[in-house]
């Protein structure tokens, strides 16, 4: 078995009395896409804040491509290559589509340090974001301020800065969150495309995508992961049909 | 050329073009005044990094207009009275030298002050400036080697090459010169790498952050490079009116500046031009009128934040473009 990209051990974060996330372990391995599910309220976000370095956890560990990265910031864990993409769109809403993901680009690139030559007419950034945007389909929104765009451009705006950077890992917050059935199941063969570039940490309520996508899927309540296994074992297990499946499964 | 160039344009043509008039018939006086618009400019340009371009509402700059004011009168009292500052070295009354200490003292004590009011936002971030610059204000005060309370005077204005700098117009040229250099510096640093995450910064740290770019680096350069352009229009300053005093590090002046950026258009190049005009003019005819000319101001200004979110040149441009 090769080593796991992301490695989390007993990772544990309270906010007062309640426990987000009590004792997580997982382990997100090369060329895998890594669905985390559960019922709202069960953590998961919390969980993707604490590894993207948003939170700090209380204790435990985050190895990241064999490195402990839980005294790190934001800026720093993504620079090493973990990129994320945000539950709600979070954009700088006044730049075009286009130079948000040459922002990526720039961070990419290296210093952003530089106080003289134009981003405006800089090919060295311009075409590989155009070519990012190209890859979600964007393109022809390229110009178009990301305020102004739809909440589905705005999910396909996330992704296309998250490949920008060329991760080694990608956490996808529901990205699926607000489109249209057609719009995930566009989104859904798009991200299974993704997983020989870097592995995926997916967190998302579409099921259809999870059951189609994961390679491995774990079940989080209560901030405890109550179940890891292929998408088969995880459908079959009574403990994960009474406590999130349902009488959907 | 957009709109918003052409109105540049025209504002940089009466800054020019108002003065050589005056000087032209005979009225020096109004050549003072449009240095006053031209320094004052400068200054705000420097907030108007920070404030405009980076969201960073400092409270505090008139910290680095009142230091580069007191390099200037430091520099040239010792120069007078030909005594050394320390170990040595003597004073100077040559402007590009003046002008290069008052840079480096304001960068320097700007560094700090950023590094630590940077670790917090919104109104904490505008309260711990301010209390920086009271803390420098006080200090000044109650220094009395440096005049105190009194102040100190310049008792003839600094020199520079080739221009005879008593004279009020050649005297506005330099200025206006430096304005200028400036203006293109911002433009050139907003189009810029560093602009285009600074610009991000205020917009969504977040996000800056999610690709890898610390927000908190960026911040602070701006910060930093903010007050040493802003301690070069404190030097000016000190030189145009041949005295500087603690006035120059008031918190009224902090909000001057603020006020003369949201006049003209916050973030925008000409922004600070248009805010300074504005400012002295209204300083000059409506005071000369009454003494209570700032409740008038006042009154412009909530016009302005209510129903022209751009300042003069968002009402004459119309929105602001972006790539």
């Amino acid at each position: 078995m090769s080593e796991p990209v992301l490695e989390i051990r007993d990772l544990r974060k309270s906010f007062n009395a309640l426990k987000a996330t009590d004792g997580v372990s997982l382990d997100l391995k090369p060329g895998q896409i890594h669905a985390l599910i559960g019922p709202n309220g069960a953590g998961k976000s919390t969980l993707i804040h604490q590894i993207a370095g948003t939170l700090r956890a209380d204790s435990g560990t985050i190895r990241f491509l064999g490195r402990d990265i839980g005294g790190l910031d934001m800026a720093a864990r993504a620079q090493l290559g973990l990129a994320r993409s945000f539950q709600i769109s979070s954009l700088a809403q006044e730049f075009s589509a286009l130079r948000n993901v040459m922002l990526a680009v720039q961070a990419k690139k290296g210093s952003s340090f530089r106080f003289f030559r134009q981003v405006a007419g800089d090919k060295s950034l311009i075409e590989p974001a155009m070519a990012m945007l190209e890859r979600v389909g964007l393109a022809a929104r390229a110009h178009v301020p990301a305020a102004e765009l739809s909440h589905g451009e705005r999910r396909q705006l996330e992704i296309a800065i998250a490949l920008a950077l060329s991760p080694k890992a990608f956490l996808f917050d529901e990205p699926m969150a607000g489109m249209g059935p057609e719009g995930s199941k566009q989104l859904t063969r798009f991200l299974d495309g993704l997983r020989h570039e870097a592995p995926m940490l997916l967190v998302e309520h579409d099921m259809d995508a999870v059951f189609a996508l994961a390679d491995r899927v774990s079940v989080l309540v209560y901030g405890r992961i109550v179940a890891t296994g292929t998408v088969d074992e995880i459908r079959s297990d009574p403990e994960v049909r009474r406590a999130y499946l349902g009488e959907a499964a | 050329m957009n709109r918003e160039s052409a109105v540049n344009l025209l504002l940089a043509l009466l800054l020019i073009g108002v003065p050589l008039i005056a000087a032209g018939m005979g009225e020096p006086f109004y050549v003072t005044l449009a240095t006053r618009v031209v320094v004052l400019a400068l200054a705000a340009a420097g907030l108007n990094l920070a404030l405009g371009l980076g969201g960073l509402l400092s409270f505090g700059h008139v910290a680095f207009f009142g230091l580069g004011g007191y390099v200037a009168g430091i520099l040239a009292t010792h120069a007078f009275n030909a005594e050394p500052l320390f170990a040595g070295i003597p004073g100077t009354t040559f402007m590009p030298l003046i002008w290069l200490v008052a840079v480096a003292v304001a960068g320097l004590v700007a560094l700090p002050i950023g590094a630590i009011s940077l670790r917090t936002t919104g109104v904490y971030f505008i309260m711990i400036t301010l209390a920086f610059a009271q803390m420098i204000y006080y200090f000044a005060i109650s220094w009395p080697a440096y005049g105190g309370e009194d102040g100190l005077s310049i008792y003839v204005r600094n020199a520079f090459p080739g221009v005879n700098t008593a004279k009020p117009l050649p005297y506005f040229l330099v200025c206006l010169a430096v304005l200028m250099a400036t203006l293109l510096l911002f433009r050139l640093v907003e189009g810029s790498r560093f602009g285009s995450a600074l610009q991000a910064a205020r917009q969504n740290g977040t996000r800056l952050a999610a690709v890898g770019i610390p927000p908190f680096k960026i911040r602070l350069a701006a910060f930093t490079l903010s007050a040493m352009i802003t301690g070069l229009a404190g030097a000016l300053y000190a030189d145009l009116n041949r005295f500087v005093g603690p006035s120059m590090l008031s918190w009224q002046m902090s909000g001057e500046l603020i006020v003369l950026i949201i006049l003209g258009g916050k973030g925008r190049l000409f922004g600070p031009v248009a805010g300074a005009m504005i400012f002295v003019c209204l300083e000059y005819v409506l005071g000369g009128i009454t003494e209570r000319w700032q409740f008038f101001l006042g009154l412009i200004l909530l016009v302005i934040v209510l129903f022209a979110r751009g300042g003069l040149l968002g009402l004459l441009s119309g929105k602001a473009r972006h790539v």
